[in-house]
Parts: structure tokens; sequence; C-alpha cells
């Protein structure tokens, strides 16, 4: 099983992704660093198409994206080298911007078998039946999404407090949160990011909060904010440059990324 | 992930709410009009061999029955109903040598079922649905009579009807009718367990008692080797509901008509299949559910996988609606998982509606392979990509084995599923409960 009282730190240096094939492989992350710790949330905030997506699923491990350089380590282990299910059990958790709907796989028995996965045993099915029961009415899911397919004919806010409830139950180091806020109504808006909120409370986790609007920080107030544009953090600051950006924009950045681009 | 029929997983992005792209199927046929049988059906008037519905003008050709294989002419392999079968390997049965062979029976049979014979001309054989095909033909004619299970008016079984029917590896062809008659309001299930080696051939017609409950599975749990062909009919009495569930998992070639017809009103037929094919194997269901009186009900589910060069399956779901059958509600789906390369499912899925005046109807067909995406996701929350695998298959079947209601029989064909997806370790001890 794993420990997670030690201090866990994804460290992201220089990274390099293209996606395509040969002659069309595009590189869209150009020398990415960013270092998360447990017990720090930071948000990565930037323009659609600026590669936060990429940046996710990179460090998760799908196999459409290609790492050409650099390294991402957590607690000095080599993240790249491992299989994506290797990266989960290391510590690893994303909720995806568009979670994938599994057919004739029920959501009781896909998270069971996550955490048997992640913890090496099965949970003891007593306290398991427990645990996800009172986190599903804490996300406000009624009972009967146990029995459903994964994700199959979620609506887009239900299966966003899907993704939140696996990270509820998975208690991954560093959870990554791919744009968890786009689709939801405010009330939802609300009870997902509390549910964020009870995992950062309740122990040293750290969370890549991936977002373009300002609208989630106001519940989950991040340490760090990462401006990305063109594949690269451009601009780093704390909670009050998401202030700026709400005031701002990205334009001048855009703009910026732009003329050093054809420079 | 050379051929490009069926290598669909560059859709996935484009299909957010199913496991493989509908209707893009590899050999996932376009909607065809039913071609009328050929051979001598051409000569035949319409409708004179009908199952009794009415027959309007300006509808398609019936379809051919007759009790006489020569009606049907040899087939060479072209006609609509056999260009999919591999005429090499039926031949044996298309060849029609007499015999005397049997099967071996094994019965479990409860109180209040009664397990008789009848010879040919007894009524009961003379008024059977007629066979739609040459081999059908030749196989009711062949049996000489029929073995008849009869379960009685009211009847509440306290456990399934089982026959367990194996090949003993003869040469000679085997052919059967089996006869299930189930009297008004009565509740049963029928298991016809297929073993053993055998070159068989099948006849199998169920007659629904008004406001009966049927099951009837036909597992075909065949050697390698083995071949069986068969016409299961089902004759749905008034308000009744009857479900028929097919597992086809061994045997060289299996080719199994299903006929669904409506004897009443209100009457509920539901076909589910599974079949897994590996590289030796040809499956081949043929399905037709004929609605002609009002307010029926019908519903079709198969799915299958494929694995191994040369693996091959073959799915038709034909539907009608005539005029008359006002209030018919339908569905077919068929759902092909190509698990490897060199595998080919063809699936034609074919709904002809004469009335407008229908509760729905819908049909739809997918095959292609895992999709990248589902691995992606079930592997992103720590779990390995073997029962990442596991998982999706077994789901993908779980849904249909589940609807048999036998426990013992499906925990036996959810493992031999499974052994057949390749002994790998680590699914046993993963506390997998199918719900
Ligand atoms: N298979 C692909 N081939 C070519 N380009 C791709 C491919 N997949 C993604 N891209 C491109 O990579 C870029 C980054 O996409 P990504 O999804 O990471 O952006 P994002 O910042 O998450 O955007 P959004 O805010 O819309 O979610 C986009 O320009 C996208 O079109
Ligand atoms: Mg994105």
């Amino acid at each position: 099983m794993r420990e997670r009282e030690e201090v866990s730190v994804l460290e992201i240096r220089d990274l390099h992704v293209t996606v395509g094939e040969g002659d069309d492989a595009k590189e869209i992350l150009r020398g990415v660093d960013l270092t998360v710790r447990s017990g720090e949330t930071h948000a990565i905030m930037g323009p659609n198409g600026s590669g936060k997506s990429t940046l996710a699923y990179s460090i998760a491990g799908h196999p459409k994206y290609t790492v050409t350089g650099g390294t991402v380590t957590l607690d000095g282990e080599d993240v790249l080298a491992m299989s994506v299910d290797e990266r989960a059990r290391a510590g690893l958790f994303l909720a995806m911007q568009y979670p994938v709907e599994v057919p004739g796989v029920s959501v009781s028995n896909f998270l069971r078998t996550a955490a048997t996965a992640i913890k090496g045993e099965a949970p003891k099915l007593r306290t398991w039946v427990k645990d996800v029961k009172s986190e599903m009415e804490l996300l406000e899911m009624d009972s009967a999404f146990a029995e459903r397919n994964v994700n199959e004919g979620f609506s887009g806010g239900e299966k966003k407090r899907h993704e939140i409830l696996q990270m509820r139950l998975l208690k991954p180091a560093i959870a990554i949160l791919d744009e968890t806020d786009s689709g939801l109504d405010v009330d939802a808006l609300r009870i997902v990011s509390e549910g964020v909120n009870r995992t950062r409370e309740e122990g040293e986790i750290g969370v890549l909060l991936i977002t373009h609007y300002t609208r989630i920080l106001r519940y989950i107030k991040p340490d760090f904010v990462h401006v990305f544009v063109a594949g690269k953090v451009v601009e780093e600051g704390g909670a009050e440059l998401a202030e700026k950006l709400e005031n701002e924009g990205y334009a001048a950045y855009v703009k910026g990324s732009k003329e050093t681009a054809t420079a | 992930m050379t051929d490009p029929n069926t290598d669909l997983t560059t859709q996935s992005s484009t299909l957010a709410s199913e496991l493989f792209a509908p209707g893009v199927g590899a050999q996932a046929g376009p909607p065809t009009t039913p071609a009328p049988d050929t051979g001598s059906a051409g000569d035949v008037t319409p409708g004179a061999h009908s199952h009794g519905g009415p027959t309007p003008t300006g509808s398609p050709a019936e379809r051919f029955t007759s009790t006489d294989p020569d009606a049907f002419g040899v087939p060479t392999g072209r006609e609509e109903t056999w260009r999919f079968t591999p005429m090499r390997r039926i031949r044996p049965l298309l060849d029609g040598a007499d015999s005397d062979a049997t099967l071996s029976w094994t019965t479990d049979l409860p109180e209040g079922v009664e397990l008789t014979r009848v010879d040919a001309g007894d009524p009961l054989v003379k008024g059977l649905p007629e066979p739609v095909d040459r081999l059908a033909a030749l196989t009711r004619q062949r049996a000489r009579g029929a073995d008849v299970v009869r379960i009685a008016g009211e009847a509440q079984l306290d456990r399934p009807v089982t026959l367990g029917l194996a090949g003993t590896g003869g040469e000679d062809v085997v052919w059967g009718q089996l006869v299930v008659e189930v009297g008004a309001f009565a509740k049963a299930t029928v298991v016809l367990d297929h073993t053993g080696l055998a070159t068989y051939s099948g006849g199998v017609t169920v007659i629904v008692g008004d406001g009966a409950q049927v099951t009837l599975v036909s597992v075909q749990d065949w050697a390698p080797g083995a071949v069986h062909g068969g016409q299961y009919d089902a004759v749905v009495g008034r308000d009744a509901s009857f479900t028929q569930v097919v597992a086809t998992l061994g045997g060289d070639l299996v080719r199994l008509v299903s006929n669904v017809q409506y004897a009443g009103p209100g009457g509920r037929a539901e076909l589910f299949g599974v079949y897994f094919s590996d590289e030796t194997q040809h499956q081949e269901h043929r399905l037709w559910v004929d609605h002609a009186v009002p307010n029926c009900v019908s519903n079709v589910l198969y799915k299958g996988a494929l694995q191994g060069e040369g693996a091959r399956t073959v799915w038709i779901g034909d539907v009608r609606i005539r005029p008359a059958a006002t209030g018919t509600e339908t569905y077919e789906l068929n759902r092909n998982l190509v698990l490897t390369d060199g595998a080919r499912a063809d699936s034609v899925p074919n709904l002809e509606i004469e009335t407008g005046e229908i509760v729905g109807a819908g049909h739809a067909s997918a095959t292609g392979r895992f999709d990248d995406e589902q691995l992606f996701y079930l592997c992103s929350r720590g779990i390995d990509a073997e029962t990442a695998r596991r998982l999706v298959v077994r789901g993908f079947f779980a849904d249909v084995v589940q609807r048999i209601g036998v426990d013992a029989l499906q925990d036996r064909l959810m493992s031999t599923i499974e052994a057949r997806l390749g002994a790998l370790p680590g699914l046993d001890e993963q506390p997998v409960e199918v719900s």
C-alpha cells in the first residue's frame, strides 16, 4: 500500500510533447516547467488550444502524445517510464475534461476495481460500500449511479461529479483537474469545489487545476497561478494573477507569444 | 490496424456514447431490402406460403417457405440466404444423407413437464411453421417426427427444463426436430445445452400459449469440428412473452435461423444472443421477426466478439411490420467487437415497416475494435491494461448473459468466455462483480 504521509513532489522540467505521427507531428508543449508539491494548489490558466489538456494527458500517459524532450518525476521517480496504470498507482490522478463512457461496466464495479488496483488489495466490502455511499451523498449523486455503466448517458455535470468521486475514493498524491469546472452550473460548481476542498483540508494532496475561467478559483483558492500560452508557462504569480487575467484576459500574453514565435 | 475496414479506433472521438462506431462497421452493411429467396422461390406466388399474415399489395415479397426440400433447389452459395455461409463446410448437412444417428440426451424434467415423441403425420408436426430454407426442410423430413416437451397450462416450474444434447463424434449427420409446447399462463425456462462433436441439424419450435412466459436458452458449446444448423421458430400467443437466448461459443460452423411470429395481439419477444468466434469458426445467426398482429413487441440484442485470423460471424436481423401490426414496438441491435486483425463480422439489420401506426421501430449495428480511450480511462485509474480489456469484454457479454436468469449457466458461460479471452492471471483475484 502506498504511504501518503510523506510530502510528494511532481516535477515537470522542460517538457516537450508532440501529437501526430511523422511529418504530421506537431509540437504542442514547448518546454513546460512546473513543480507541484503536496499541500499546494496550482491553477493553470490559458486560452483554448494552448496545450493545457495536452499537459494533463502527457502526465497521465495518454498514448496519443509523444514526449520528445524533458522530464516528469514524482518523488524522483521517472513518470515517463511508467505505464498509464503505474502512474495512477504511483499517486497521480487526472480528472478528465471529457470523461469516457464504458458500456457494460458498472460504476460500482469500476470504482472497486480501481480502488483494489491502487491500494494493492480489495477494500473491505463493508467500509467500502459506506465510503462510496457517503461520498456520493456529499457530491449529491443519486445512489442509482452506482449501478449505471461508467459515464454512459451521464450529463456533463454528472460526469464531472463522477470524476471527483473517483478522486475522493482513490486518494491520489497529486490530482490534475482538467477543466472540471466547464459545463457545470453554479450549484454543481459549488458541490464539486467543496469536494476538492475537502480533499485539500483532509490531507496533503497537490492539486493542478486547469481552467480558463476564474470562476472556480473563487471556490478553490490557488496558491500559485500559471499563465499557459502556446505550449508553455509564460507568467507565474499568486492568486492575484487570476484577478488580473479576469480583468484583462489573455490578449497581452497571446500577442507576446506570437511575437516571440515569429522573432 | 492495417485493415481499414476494421480499424475504427480513429473514430473514437465521435463515439462519445458508443463502444464503437455505430453503423460504420467493418462489414456492417447498410440496411438492405430483403432479397426474396432465390432458387425456385421466384416461381411461387408471393404470399402463397406466408404464415397467415395479410398480404398487402405493393409490400415486399413474402419469404418463401416449404416442407419440400426440393422446392428450394440446391443452394450454390450465391443465394441471399446462403451467401455468407461457407458452402464447403455446410455441405455435409446440405447433402441431406438420411441417418438414424442421434445426439446423446441427458434430461432434467421438473414436475409438470412431459417428454414424448410424435411421428411425422401428427397434426402437431404438420402444423409447425414451415422451413425457410433447404436445410430446414431437409431437417423436417429426415427427423421423421418430433420430440415434444409439453409444459402444462399454468405450470410454474421450480427449475429450468434442461436437455443436454451431446454429440457422440459419429460420422453420420444427426437430424432432429424438437417442439416445446407451453400451455397458457405457464412459466418456464427451457435450456438446450449442445456439447460434444456432431454434424447436426435441429429444428426447434416453441409454441407459447396465451399469457405464458417462456425462456428458451440454446447453448452451442460444441467441441471443435462440430457443425450445427437449425431453424428455430417461436409462435407467441396472445399476451404471452417469449425470450430466446442463444449463446454460440463452440463448434466449427454454427448457422441458426430464428423466426418469431405472433399468434395474437399483446405478445412480446426478446431475442438475445452472444457469440465468440475464433480463427476456426463461422457463426451465423439469422433472425426474422414477423409482426402481423397489433400491439406486439420485439427486442433483439446480439453481441459477438471475434478473435483470430479468419474468425467469421454473420448476423442478419430482419423485422417486418405488416399493415395490420399497428401499435408495434421493435428494436434490434447488433454489436461486434473485433479483438484482432483478420476477423470479419457481417451485420445486416433490416426493417420493413408497412404501417405508420406503430409505437416505435429502430435498429442499430456497430462493429469495431476496442476503444483506446476506454482502455486509457480505466488504466488511468490504476487498472492494468489486461484487466481493463477484460472488464470491457466481460461487460460487453455480461449485458446479454445476465438475461438467461439461470445463475449456474450464466457463470459457466462467463467463465467459458473468459477462458477464451486467454488464460491471463489476475482476474480471479479482482473483485469484479458485474452488475
Ligand atoms: N491529434 C492531434 N493532431 C493535431 N493537433 C492536435 C491533436 N490533438 C490536439 N491537437 C492540437 O493541440 C493543441 C492543444 O490542444 P489541447 O487540447 O491541449 O488544448 P487546451 O489548452 O486544453 O484547450 P481547451 O481550452 O480548448 O481545452 C490544439 O491546437 C489542438 O488542436
Ligand atoms: Mg483542454
